[in-house]
């Protein structure tokens, strides 16, 4: 066979598996419009159940004292044989917070909703392996890792962001409620994908092969899915600490409010889930300049240069360092640091989109 | 108790109801409001420090750094793309001087961009001084006694017992310790705390900072960046003369230049032949000889662009490169009087490029005058029929060289400097052709083009290739990296340890059974602090369920009756 012939074939091999990849990125957004149906069907259903537990555990029933708090944790069930009562420990939340139970979640404690959520997540879980595989199928058809540009960079995205729910979800977090919200975003970043930003698969430009810049990427992408549950959980908070204010102020919330946010974890636990996703992922992030710094030193000769994009991680850096700090200065907790995590996730969101759209440096030169 | 206290949370309440028992939990510092000095001129120095180096002050100055580094990135800056700044200012005069007046063209070397981040680094500076003692104060001293009241702690337990109080404390302090809590009898109670390695980190990431921002300020100092362009089989040695063009920090001394020469043998591209991307290089590398120092022996390796060769503080990257016949000009009587490789510029990412041939002495023309000679020359690496003026792809598929000769004065003795790349045309005549047009021939290589009336003639002998190469000096990179590995971990421990305070109260209480309590305390919420205490709880409930069945010989005065 001459070099040529070879090099059709793989060529041809490569075009065929990038097909597939479509095809199987497609079909992952049919699972996740069904998926996003059972999620909403679940919403539907749990609204059915009207218990109202912020409002009883923050007007007349928050007079009945530590039986309302959050739950007693029970501990150390280890076999033992003593005849007397083992120790519990009682949790107390921070002085200054409102004491409210968590919410039961999207299906309101409905039997038939819980299993429509069920239906949701095995959907997700069905959607996200496809998502998966058009992704592996991707990368095999280009023969590197699947982000040489905004198309692709997309669909590994909003798989990672899945990936992310669905660890959780295993590690049996209290992040069910998030199902609804992930997946309507996961829909619309993979239409964007397939309408506005595809690209035909091909190879890279040499600047752009290093293991630095897989490191680079591959961590960036991961923080970007950390970072997005993050803000979701705050903008879920905001709403919730609303809520719980104007019931703790004796107003009466509307009753769309009421039926969903109710079902939502308490404000004081978002806030916290919120806290420890953005906390955990910051020192990768950090990592992931820093590799990012030294793909650049090897590559453009300068580690750190100013450039758009360089000059926008670090904007984002800076405002989740903003938004620690604030959590430990005395006035700036609750709603001001979720602010605070809002702003910096919005950095993140421009850096992606505005810098690779509006704004040209070395960095444009993938392609959008 | 229950606080249902809406909407801001004050975090000193707590503190408060805590007393002793959950100060120094952590170095930061404490918050008062801003009251403002009575005091003359120190009075407000000291208020100033004071606030500069508060967490309020220094969560402003974070944001005014993320805020000002944003127009840098929108504005075309000086420093990345000059060209750029001028066409700006070209099409928006007023608002270019605005922006000039205001620094917006050079933002990261601006004046109040600087007073920000020195503002941040002293604060930063004064932040870290004062708290490394005072948790070096903390390590030596012990953690406080139990505070009152357990119950309001956020998280407890508590038991009854048959053991006596003495045995319950003795077993949570050998508990505590084992645990590698730092632990001490405080009374009726045992105190424990333990995560000072948060504390640590978080000091170290401070300070990590601050190495990584002197070795930044440092390497732009000291640093220097210099081009040159080198023909397969010439070589470069790394000094400020032989660079086409050169730049370096205000600092830098020519003394700096790291020794270092090398050859370059050859420069390899291959380029992708088909799909959109058709033309981008794939494979782009030079293959050079370098040695280290004055005398050093040479090596061998590839230069790639993601992979610059490293010689102490000097990196040699490879940033361009381009075509250079070989061209031989013989004068009328058949001698040799130019035979050299012309570096041609690049115009286009397939390679188009142009250049100049000049011919300074030993030219005779056909009367043997002496004259000097400066040849045009526009290269087409892959000449189509079709697209004469503009090579269709980068690599060398069918290379053609066209050339226009002239003849007269160069004027390169006027002592202007000029460029190797233009021709001042002012003093020369051209050539004229058989039918009296400008001459002018495409040649490929090996063809020779003849001067007309016996003026000598021109030679393509072939091609080679040249490489750019970029050498640049950033001293104190090490120091940044180390800084900035430094501050992950710092940030890693300040982040994911948990720093806090366990307590056990034993006491009899009032119908003579032994009463015991416990309870924990962090900085920060932690699932993880009331899963601590109930394993610890669970080990010291079994030691003295088990204890009680082999009574010990009672031993008089209990501490716990002190209080
Ligand atoms: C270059 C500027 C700075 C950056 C990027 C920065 C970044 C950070 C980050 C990311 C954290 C989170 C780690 C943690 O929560 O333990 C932190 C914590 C902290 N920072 Fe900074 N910081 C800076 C300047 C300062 C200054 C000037 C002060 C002094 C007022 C300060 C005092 C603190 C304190 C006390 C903590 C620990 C808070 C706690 O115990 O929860 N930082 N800093």
């Amino acid at each position: 066979m001459t070099l040529a012939a070879a090099t059709e074939l793989a060529t041809a091999t490569n075009e065929h598996l990038a097909n597939i990849s479509n095809t199987l990125i497609y079909s992952s957004m049919a699972v996740y419009t069904l998926a996003f149906f059972a999620y909403i069907a679940e919403w539907l259903l749990g609204s059915r159940s009207k218990v109202g537990r912020t409002a009883a555990a923050l007007t007349a029933g928050a007079k009945t004292k530590t039986k309302a708090k959050a739950p007693a944790v029970t501990v150390n069930q280890g076999g033992s044989t003593a005849v007397l009562e083992r120790p519990q420990v009682v949790v107390r939340s921070a002085a200054g917070s409102r004491d409210v139970p968590d919410g039961p979640g999207a299906h309101g404690g409905d039997e038939q909703g819980d299993l429509y959520g069920r239906i949701a997540i095995s959907l997700t879980v069905l959607a996200f392996l496809i998502e998966l595989g058009g992704v592996v199928a991707r990368a095999a058809s280009v023969e590197r890792a699947p982000w040489g540009n905004m198309y692709e960079f997309n669909i590994t995205f909003s798989t990672v962001a899945v990936a992310v729910y669905l660890g959780l979800l295993a590690l049996k977090k209290n992040v069910r409620w998030l199902g609804l919200f992930l997946v309507t975003t996961v829909l619309l970043d993979l239409g964007l994908a397939v309408t506005v930003l595809y690209t035909a698969s091909d190879q890279l430009v040499p600047a752009l092969h290093s293991y630095w810049l897989y490191i680079h990427v591959s961590t960036a992408i991961f923080c970007g899915a950390v970072f997005y549950v993050g803000a979701v959980a705050t903008i879920l908070y905001l709403f919730k600490d609303s809520y719980e204010n104007k019931i703790a102020s004796g107003g009466t919330p509307g009753r769309f409010a009421n039926s969903v946010l109710d079902r939502l974890p308490a404000s004081a636990s978002l806030d916290k889930f919120a806290y420890r996703v953005n906390a955990a992922v910051f020192p990768l992030w950090t990592f992931t300049i820093i590799a990012g710094a030294i793909w650049a030193g090897d590559a453009w000769g300068r580690y750190w240069g100013w450039d758009p994009k360089e000059t926008w991680s670090f904007i984002t850096w800076v405002a989740y360092a903003c938004y620690l700090h604030a959590r430990a200065t005395a006035g700036w907790k609750g709603r001001k640091a979720a602010y605070l995590a809002m702003l910096a996730f919005g950095c993140w969101l421009f850096n992606y989109y505005g810098v690779n759209i509006f704004v040209t440096g070395k960095h444009s030169y993938a392609g959008v | 108790m229950s606080k249902t206290t809406p909407a801001t949370p004050d975090a000193s309440v707590g503190d408060q109801d805590l007393g002793a028992a959950g100060s120094q939990l952590s170095t930061a510092p404490v918050e008062g409001p801003p009251n403002l000095p009575t005091l003359g001129a120190i009075g407000w120095a000291r208020w100033f420090w004071r606030q500069l180096t508060s967490m309020r002050v220094a969560l402003l100055l974070l944001l005014l750094v993320a805020l000002g580094a944003i127009p840098g990135s929108l504005i075309p800056q000086s420093g990345t793309d000059a060209t750029k700044v001028a066409d700006f200012v070209k099409n928006n005069p007023t608002l270019g001087d605005v922006y000039d007046k205001l620094g917006l063209f050079h933002v990261y070397s601006s004046v109040w961009f600087s007073a920000i981040y020195i503002l941040l680094f002293v604060s930063l500076v004064g932040c870290i001084v004062p708290r490394t003692w005072q948790f070096v104060g903390q390590l030596r001293s012990r953690p406080p006694g139990a505070p009152k009241r357990l119950t309001r702690l956020p998280a407890y337990t508590t038991w009854r017992t048959a053991a006596e109080p003495e045995q319950v404390r003795e077993a949570a302090l050998a508990l505590l310790k084992k645990r590698r809590f730092r632990a001490h009898l405080a009374g009726d109670n045992v105190a424990g705390e333990k995560g000072y390695v948060r504390e640590v980190g978080n000091l170290a990431f401070h300070i990590a900072l601050i190495v990584l921002l002197t070795a930044f300020a440092w390497g732009q100092l000291f640093k220097s960046e210099g081009n040159k362009l080198v023909v397969e089989g010439d070589g470069f040695s790394n000094t400020l003369t032989q660079y086409d063009d050169f730049k370096s920090g205000n600092l830098f001394d020519t003394g700096d230049l790291v020794p270092l020469s090398f050859r370059l043998n050859k420069f390899t591209g291959t380029y992708e032949t088909t799909g959109p991307n058709k033309g981008t290089p794939r494979l782009y590398q030079a293959a050079i000889t370098y040695s280290e120092g004055a005398y050093g022996k040479g090596r061998k390796t590839l230069v790639k662009v993601n992979e610059p060769l490293e010689v102490g503080d000097a990196k040699v990257y490879l940033t361009a490169h381009g075509y250079a016949p070989l061209i031989t000009v013989r004068d009328g009587k058949g001698n040799v009087v130019y035979r050299d490789a012309v570096a041609l510029l690049p115009l286009d990412s397939n390679v188009t490029s142009t250049g100049v041939i000049k011919v300074l002495d030993g030219y005779k023309n056909a009367k043997g005058v002496s004259e000097q000679l400066g040849i045009s020359a526009f290269f087409l690496p892959t000449y189509t029929t079709g697209s004469e003026t503009a090579s269709t792809f980068p690599a060398l598929n069918n290379p053609v060289l066209n050339l226009t000769p002239y003849h007269g004065d160069l004027g390169v003795d006027s002592g202007i400097p000029q460029s190797v790349y233009q021709l001042d045309k002012s003093h020369v005549k051209d050539f004229k052709d058989a039918k009296g047009q400008e001459l002018r021939e495409n040649l490929k290589p090996g063809q020779t083009m003849k001067l007309p009336n016996g003026a000598g003639s021109v030679t393509y002998e072939g091609t080679k290739q040249w490489a750019n190469f970029q050498v640049v000096q950033q001293p104190a990179s090490g120091w940044a990296l180390g800084g900035a590995l430094t501050a992950i971990f710092g940030l890693a421990a300040s982040l994911f340890i948990q720093r806090r305070r366990v307590w056990v109260r034993a006491v009899r209480g009032d119908d003579g059974v032994t009463v015991v309590e416990m309870a924990g305390l962090g900085r920060s919420e932690s699932a993880k602090l009331p899963e601590e205490l109930g394993e610890l709880a669970g080990v010291l409930y079994d030691q003295s369920q088990t204890e009680q069945s082999t009574p010990e010989p009672q031993e008089a005065p209990s501490e716990g009756s002190e209080k």
